[in-house]
């Protein structure tokens, strides 16, 4: 068994192609690979507006005045 | 050179290792400036001179002796002896170590593996920034950079070496060699360097020492990267005919290898060191709560987990790895400063030891029965074979030395700074020189405008 189709390099690199593991798995890869990147948008944008919306309610006066100087 | 294709392929060989070091110059600028932003003002001209001297003090020592434990330790000392032969064209007063017309390649080839030696080192020195003694942190600077990490190279980064053959151990872009066995050395060094003062609540609770620069620190890590890409195209033999190889694999086609002279592609890896990056980055994000410091590590981390099979992932892999990897490393990170009360003041024992280690276990599945080499009589890739690999490079190569060294270094008292010293700063003396000079250049310049007036 061999992951990645090759058990040895006793092979002519001209007949070899892909040497990745798991060909044929190409699309469930990219389906797997989309879900991550959609998952992560839906956290990040949860997450964000939750923080906003506690960072909305103005803290001590004195210190946002000195956040303002700051610039 | 005989014949106009062999010159061709070896200046172009040349060259291209030539390259890739002016690039990965750009990991040292990184690591300075990082280290720099990550400590607090009253250190910074100790932090950057402790991390410059890195480069004369390995790069000295890896001519001396470094270089040759490289070809001499393949099989040493549980297989074999030394390999004196291949050692004698590379000790320091071998004429192929030298301007020789009939040898272009030693040269590049030594400057490539010294500043990943650099880099073990540097990684060292991020953990124990603002309390280490200069003259303690350059002694770990030259046995990790020119001893330790040279050792595990000729074992397992090496076409010869006993755990590529008897292990199948594979670390084409070095989880292992590198950043395992740099984070181990690191947290061998930390725990008996203790923390810095302040670090932790009377009631043992962790506080966070912030950057004091994080416009710096960014920069750095992006310098960081980018050497990084350079050292990923190190690794490799850029172009290489199968009768050069020698192994098992047959016809004409001439090929990229890895470390292991098994064939992979620029390509490839340009795929995949982009994919981790981007993995670790986003998995970082999220573990971290959209912490800056945490995130830009992460990208390092995702890479770093991904290396030792980005040879032959796929991209979609890589990325994945690279973000599973991270996730692991960050909670790991927490759980040890808690629990173990150990101060790793930029994360580089989480960043690279333990990335190295998962990302060893994780190519062992990924890779499983893939074949370590082109040469017959090799043991394919497993699990097992990869965890053995880890444990070698984090903890027989890395910890047991750090620590052993540090142990030594504390009973001699030669490895902490004074308590007052750390309170006032490191750069106390230097302060004050600079202060003194430029008061007095400042009244002489005053004295002069006077003197000009009446």
């Amino acid at each position: 068994m061999s992951t990645i189709g090759y058990k040895d390099w006793n092979v002519d690199l001209a007949d070899v192609g892909a040497i990745y593991p798991f060909q044929g798995w190409e699309v469930a890869m990219t389906i797997v690979g989309v879900i991550f990147w959609l998952g992560w948008h839906i956290f990040q944008v949860k997450r964000e507006s939750a923080h906003l919306e506690k960072a909305k309610q103005l803290g001590d006066h004195d210190k946002v005045h000195q956040t303002l100087e700051r610039y | 050179m005989e014949g106009n294709l062999n010159a061709l392929t070896t200046v172009f060989t040349e060259f291209y290792y030539w390259v890739t070091v002016v690039f990965m110059f750009l990991i040292h600028v990184g690591f300075c400036m990082y280290e720099v932003a990550a400590s607090r003002s009253r250190n910074h001209m100790h932090t950057l001179m402790k991390n410059v001297m890195i480069i004369p003090l390995v790069t000295v020592t890896f001519f001396f002796f470094g270089w040759w434990i490289y070809w001499a330790f393949p099989m040493f000392p549980f297989f074999g002896g030394l390999d004196l032969e291949a050692g004698a064209a590379n000790l320091p007063w071998a004429e192929t170590m030298g301007t020789n017309s009939s040898d272009r390649i030693t040269g590049v080839f030594w400057a490539a593996f010294l500043l990943f030696s650099w880099t073990a080192a540097s990684i060292v020195s991020g953990a124990v920034i603002e309390r280490i003694r200069s003259s303690a942190l350059w002694v770990h600077a030259v046995l990790i950079g020119s001893v330790f990490w040279i050792i595990d190279a000729a074992w397992g980064w090496h076409y010869g070496g006993w755990m590529v053959k008897y292990l199948g151990y594979h670390d084409a872009y070095a989880s292992g060699v590198i950043h395992a066995i740099a984070g181990g050395y690191a947290l061998g060094v930390i725990m008996v360097l203790g923390p810095r003062i302040g670090k932790f609540a009377p009631d043992g609770t962790p506080r966070d020492i912030p950057p004091h620069n994080p416009w710096l620190l960014a920069i750095g890590i992006f310098l960081i990267y980018t050497g990084f890409w350079g050292f990923y195209a190190a690794c490799n033999v850029p172009i290489i005919a199968p009768e050069v190889i020698g192994g098992q694999i047959t016809g004409i086609t001439w090929t990229a290898t890895n470390i292991y002279l098994a064939p992979t592609t620029l390509s490839a890896i340009t795929f995949n060191f982009l994919m981790s990056l981007s993995g670790g980055l986003m998995a970082a994000y999220l573990v971290s709560k959209g912490d800056a410091f945490w995130t830009f590590s992460g990208g390092l981390a995702g890479i770093i987990t991904a290396s030792a099979g980005n040879d032959l992932y796929h991209p979609i892999q890589a990325m994945l790895v690279g973000a599973v990897g991270v996730v692991i490393v960050y909670k790991l990170h927490f759980w040890v400063e808690k629990k173990f009360k150990l101060d790793d003041a930029v994360g580089a024992v989480a960043v690279h030891g333990y990335s190295g280690v998962v990302g060893l276990i994780i190519a062992g599945f990924l890779l499983w029965g893939a074949p370590s080499s082109p040469f017959e009589g090799y043991a394919t890739i497993t699990p097992w074979g990869q965890a053995v690999g880890a444990v070698i490079m984090f903890f027989v190569l890395g910890f047991l030395p750090g620590w052993g060294v540090s142990k030594l270094q504390s009973k001699l008292g030669v490895l902490r700074i004074p308590e007052e010293v750390e309170l006032q700063g490191l750069d106390y003396a230097e302060h004050h020189a600079y202060e003194d000079a430029k008061a007095e250049i400042i009244e002489a310049d005053k004295a002069h405008l006077a003197a000009r007036a009446t």
